[in-house]
């Protein structure tokens, strides 16, 4: 394989010969266009002499000598390339529209950060009407006019009810048996193993088992709600609802956020009696406290207000996971990746607004002195 | 001007411009379509065909011009006076659009239930009657996953046509079908104007379809942004207003591509 070049009066002759498989010579191609560089043709005229067997490293060395003669406003002549090298080259210079700049292109710093500000404007903005929406889907709900039918609350209170209970109940008696082999190895030095059973019990109740829960359903249910509802806007379905006049608040977000209210509670109970569960089992294995004794010593510690703070931490959370996974499936774009993208959003908000909510209602148990 | 052609437009835009932000789609759009008439929307992939049928069936705000649909305007109605045309109006979605978790008469059910007093008997009986008009009977009890695309289609047909609506809107009904399924979907939007006298609007690219079933049609163009051929596809074709629209209609034989 080879290139040689020739120049006859203003024209550039560039002439190819050989088989150009795989053709990689970079030193040829740089040295050519520093000669081209140098004579500054008024024409570039490509030779045929003899190219056997070609590939597309042949068709980019044409095509990039196309380029750069456009680019110099010189003409460019390969019609003595062989038929179908001259076809392809003319199907590559035949585009009829010139590409819209890619909204990812690099910015000024200034107007990235611009962008950002106006961004974090509409994207509060856009939470605050879902939030205003949902709350009125909610006050219809009350008044017996939301469009929502029965049907789509019981399969949501399915989904995230009796189906998550083996995942929340296996997650909380590993929780148990960690919080308790954690304080066991600490209280043993004292010769206080028996209070392994209060530490699992006020933890469990008050914060870690509605947490738990909470971060097992963000996972699971918030990421399913963002990926179901992101998948009918891909299917045109919310465009079909809304075209009907159907309120998709009541219609899709309703059903969801209600079911999460009511389960939520209800599975952090369970998870506070599966992380008493796993806190026993260690008890009983390492520390040889009997059952009778980590029973007496549980239901001893255990105070209402823990127990109904760690049910009210499970609802708020309910309804986080509920809001996060519906807004963020509604706001999914209408392909494959808009609808990845809607999930990770889902689960990362989730668990970051449990987090706030969490601190929130903390301060506010402090101060309150519950 | 609207006055005096209410009686016979379905659907009248006047000088209506559509952007995404600052991205505009189409501007200085104007057409009329004619109560009881079969109108193309066609044009080259990327002119906006699409997002002109959102403007019109009312999921996308004009930027600036006005859209009158059954002598509404859309830019100044009333929540309520929009609701009211979109429940005169029936969409097909390019891919069906039907909800994945309902069978196909919990489908046609669901807007009957909403905006009827029909009793629940009724409405299953009407559900049947739609599914069989569409060629479907028997398949009421069908989750959209179990059938095909063209029955995925002509289920979502049979949906649109729920409300009896006075205009349906078709968005590319040809697209993903092979060549029977669509010459039949094609018989039936011309056996839906003929015997119920529904206004049909009809969003495609597919030339059998065009000539098969179009009385009227506009051609939007990617690059003018806006329309720049109007008539009968016959007649466009007749008189090619420029080489865009000849190439188009001739798939490229006759007009220079440039």
């Amino acid at each position: 394989m080879g290139i040689e070049v020739h120049t006859e009066g203003t024209a550039f002759q560039v002439v190819f010969s050989g088989d150009f498989i795989c053709f990689s010579d970079n030193k040829t191609l740089e040295s050519l266009y520093a000669l081209l560089a140098k004579q500054k043709p008024q024409r570039i005229v490509a030779f045929d002499k003899g190219v056997e067997k070609w590939d597309s490293s042949l068709l980019v060395i044409l095509f990039d000598l196309g380029k750069y003669a456009q680019m110099q406003g010189i003409s460019f002549d390969y019609s003595d390339m062989s038929k179908g090298i001259k076809g392809l080259i003319d199907l590559a210079f035949s585009v009829d529209r010139k590409p819209t700049p890619p909204s990812y292109a690099k910015q000024p710093f200034l107007a990235a950060v611009g962008d950002w500000g106006i961004n974090l404007v509409t994207s509060t903005q856009n939470g605050l009407i879902f939030l205003c929406d949902v709350f009125s889907s909610v006050i219809r709900f009350f008044r017996f006019k939301a469009v929502m039918r029965g049907v789509d609350f019981l399969f949501a209170l399915e989904n995230c009810g009796y189906k998550a209970v083996a995942i929340v109940s296996l997650v909380s008696f590993m929780v148990g048996l960690i919080l308790a082999f954690v304080g066991a190895v600490q209280l043993q030095m004292f010769g206080a193993e028996i209070y392994v059973a209060a530490l699992v019990a006020i933890g469990m109740t008050r914060i870690m088992g509605a947490v738990m829960s909470a971060v097992i359903m963000a996972g699971r249910t918030g990421a399913s709600y963002a990926a179901t509802i992101g998948t009918m806007q891909v299917n045109e379905e919310i465009d079909a609802l809304k075209t009907f006049g159907i309120p998709v608040m009541d219609f899709l977000v309703l059903p969801r956020i209600l079911a999460l209210a009511i389960t939520m509670p209800l599975l952090t109970v369970l998870a506070d009696f599966m992380g008493m569960v796993g806190g026993a089992f260690v008890s009983v294995i390492l520390l040889g406290v009997s059952y009778a004794e980590y029973w007496n010593m549980s239901v001893a510690s255990l105070r209402l207000n823990n127990f109904l703070v760690g049910v009210f931490h499970g609802w708020v959370f309910g309804i986080i996971i509920a809001l996060c996974g519906c807004y963020f499936g509604i706001k999914s774009g209408k392909n494959a990746d808009s609808v990845g993208k809607a999930t990770t959003s889902a689960v990362v908000y989730s668990i970051v607004w449990i987090v706030v909510a969490t601190g929130i209602i903390t301060v506010i148990c402090n101060r309150m002195g519950v | 001007m609207m006055a005096d052609n209410e009686q016979q437009a379905a659907i009248q835009v006047q000088d209506l411009k559509l952007a995404y932000g600052d991205y505009v789609i189409m501007h200085d759009v104007s057409f009329t379509v004619k109560k009881g008439s079969i109108f193309i929307i066609m044009g080259g992939s990327g002119c906006g065909k699409s997002t002109l049928l959102k403007a019109l069936s009312g999921l996308k705000e004009a930027d600036e011009g006005s859209i009158y649909v059954m002598g509404v305007n859309f830019s100044s109605a009333t929540k309520k006076e929009k609701e009211a045309i979109m429940h005169k109006t029936g969409i097909l979605y390019q891919s069906g659009a039907l909800f994945s978790s309902m069978t196909l008469a919990e489908n046609i059910a669901l807007p009957l239930e909403q905006y009827t007093d029909y009793s629940k008997g009724d409405i299953a009986e009407l559900a049947s009657l739609k599914l069989a008009l569409v060629g479907l009977r028997g398949f009421e009890d069908f989750y959209p996953s179990e059938i095909s695309g063209g029955m995925k289609k002509r289920a979502g047909l049979a949906r649109a046509l729920a409300l009896d609506p006075d205009i349906v809107y078709f968005d590319e009904p040809s697209a993903g079908l092979d060549p029977v399924s669509s010459k039949l979907l094609d018989d039936l939007i011309l056996q839906l104007n003929a015997n119920l006298g529904t206004t049909i609007v009809v969003v495609t690219h597919e030339l059998s379809s065009i000539f098969a079933i179009g009385q009227d049609s506009i051609f939007l163009d990617a690059t003018a942004k806006t329309v720049i051929g109007k008539g009968s596809p016959q007649e466009l074709l007749r008189n090619p207003p420029n080489d865009t629209v000849l190439n188009f209609l001739t798939r490229g034989k006759e007009g220079n591509i440039k």
